[in-house]
């Protein structure tokens, strides 16, 4: 078999936990740039089930920041986004997306209003260049001031059902009381910083935000607070479970199953279009398309027969190349192999066959509903 | 450090081959398993089926990749190992035991002789990953 080799690779960016993961016997890898670790030790399976049934701490300082403060913070941001930023209260944060005149997505982001006049947009690593210059592209006569702060934040996801207990031993922020969705800003160990009752798992969980230069104390310190090494404890998590995780529970990634070449509606992710919230960047090309009605549609599948689907095989319906898989793994705690498809809309329905060419074999699957998995509350 | 048997042959893809009369067993190394983490599916040829050298077998995938498995050594499909369709994990746990893939008949048991051995693997493998 052929190996891909882990090599440093002096040229990629580092997070400020870079010599923690490989302390902790990390594989990293080149994640957009970004020198990352895919898996600890533990493997991927046994990282994926600890976030389900008790926790998991996730570096995810890659991800960008972008700092918008001014007066007319809120209504440029809404003229950029496709979600409806006047409806956040201070300490609220809000899936978007950023979209192009045609309403297909430049990125998907997270929207925190700090205070009415100061908003932080907190965007996916590998497009946050991307991102910045089409931000500052379209500051114009608005009275805000933008800053890209990527550099400045460490950010950490302690996610899965044991979280909240863990995370209350390092803070007086009474977690409980943040909603899912929600934000307050407080310190950690001591650490100044915001945490938030969100995450990218399909468990409850936080992100906390902090100085850069504090990320590898609020690291060890959460891994302790998590009784890390014991069966139950807290296990560091790298992006392959990032992925699993977010896969079961549905949420679609950037690059994979949204791009620029995939609108919101196509995307399912009509629910974040608020048509009627005011012009913004895409929001005619939009409505057009819901009138009409979208072509192609993302849905869940469930592979049943033997193989996994992957990324970028083609979907086949009654003989014929359909679609693309545009995410398609195993499954660690449903014990399945899964995957999200582009499919025609007239076979996007539960219960539709298809098959996908894994490699030369068409490999039956069946289209199912999303999310694949949802925990119980 | 990952464990290379002495009385095993070695390819510079990571299979390893043990001789068995005129019969080859053949699987991944410990240091491919550990490479490619948690192997969840192994998909073998059948019985019968026949492979020159270096041709790809079979894959197995873990959560993350598929990686194709080569034949260091040409032959036909005596047997697989059935038991890898539900525990594909054996690859992981004992990959030079009940993680073997194939056993496969040699056409010419003669190029084993030219496969590596497990100092000169270990050898291989220091090299690849410096």
């Amino acid at each position: 078999m052929v190996i891909e080799l882990t090599a440093t690779a002096p040229q990629l960016k580092q997070t400020p936990l870079n010599s923690a993961h490989r302390q902790l016997g990390a594989r990293m890898v080149d994640f957009g740039g970004w020198d990352m670790p895919v898996q600890y030790p533990a493997g991927t399976i046994e990282e994926h089930l600890r976030t389900r049934n008790h926790a998991g701490l996730f570096d995810v300082s890659h991800m960008g920041e972008v700092d918008v403060r001014g007066v007319d913070a809120i209504a440029f941001v809404n003229r950029l986004t496709s979600n409806d930023v006047s409806k956040l209260v201070d300490g609220q944060a809000q899936y978007s997306a950023l979209t192009t005149p045609q309403g297909t997505v430049i990125d998907d982001l997270l929207v925190y209003r700090l205070a009415g006049d100061h908003l932080l947009l907190v965007v996916n690593a590998s497009t946050t260049e991307k991102d910045w210059e089409w931000i500052k592209s379209h500051h114009t006569g608005d009275s805000v001031e933008l800053k890209n702060v990527s550099a400045d934040y460490c950010q950490l996801a302690l996610q899965g059902p044991d979280a909240q207990t863990i995370l209350q031993k390092l803070t007086d922020v009474p977690l409980a009381e943040i909603k899912y969705y929600h934000f307050t800003p407080g310190r950690v160990d001591g650490i100044d910083g915001i945490v938030s009752r969100t995450g990218y798992t399909g468990e409850d969980g936080f992100e906390v935000y902090a100085a850069a230069d504090r990320a590898e104390q609020l690291w060890n310190k959460i891994l302790d607070a998590g009784d890390t090494g014991s069966p139950t404890g807290v296990l560091p998590c790298g992006l392959a479970a990032r992925n699993t995780l977010r896969l079961e529970a549905g949420m679609a990634l950037y690059g994979n199953d949204i791009d620029d070449t995939t609108t919101l509606l196509e995307a399912n992710l009509g629910w974040i279009c608020k048509l009627d919230k005011g012009d913004f960047i895409g929001r005619e090309a939009l409505a057009q398309q819901k009138q009409e009605g979208v072509k192609r549609k993302l849905v869940g599948f469930e592979v049943t027969e033997r193989g996994i689907a992957r990324d970028h095989q083609d979907v086949v319906i009654n003989g014929e190349r359909v679609g693309q898989v545009t995410s398609g793994s195993p499954a660690p705690f449903l014990k399945k192999n899964i995957g999200l498809a582009y499919v025609p809309v007239e076979f996007a329905n539960v219960g539709q066959q298809i098959q996908v060419d894994v490699r030369g074999k068409l490999v039956g699957a069946q289209i199912v509903k999303t999310p694949f998995y949802k925990r119980a509350k | 450090m990952a464990n290379v048997p002495e009385d095993l042959h070695y390819s510079k893809d990571h299979e390893w081959v043990r001789v068995d009369g005129d019969v080859a067993i053949i699987g991944i190394t410990d240091y491919a398993q550990n490479s490619l983490g948690d192997v969840v599916y192994v998909e073998l040829p059948k019985a019968g089926d026949e492979f020159s050298a270096n041709e790809p077998f079979g894959s197995v995938e873990s959560v993350k990749a598929v990686s194709e498995v080569f034949t260091p050594i040409a032959g036909v499909v005596a047997q697989i190992n059935e038991s890898l369709a539900d525990e594909p994990e054996s690859v992981n746990s004992d990959p030079y035991g009940s993680g073997w893939m194939v056993r496969l008949k040699m056409s010419n048991p003669g190029e084993v002789d030219s496969l590596l051995t497990a100092a000169e693997y270990e050898d291989f493998t220091k090299a690849e990953t410096e």
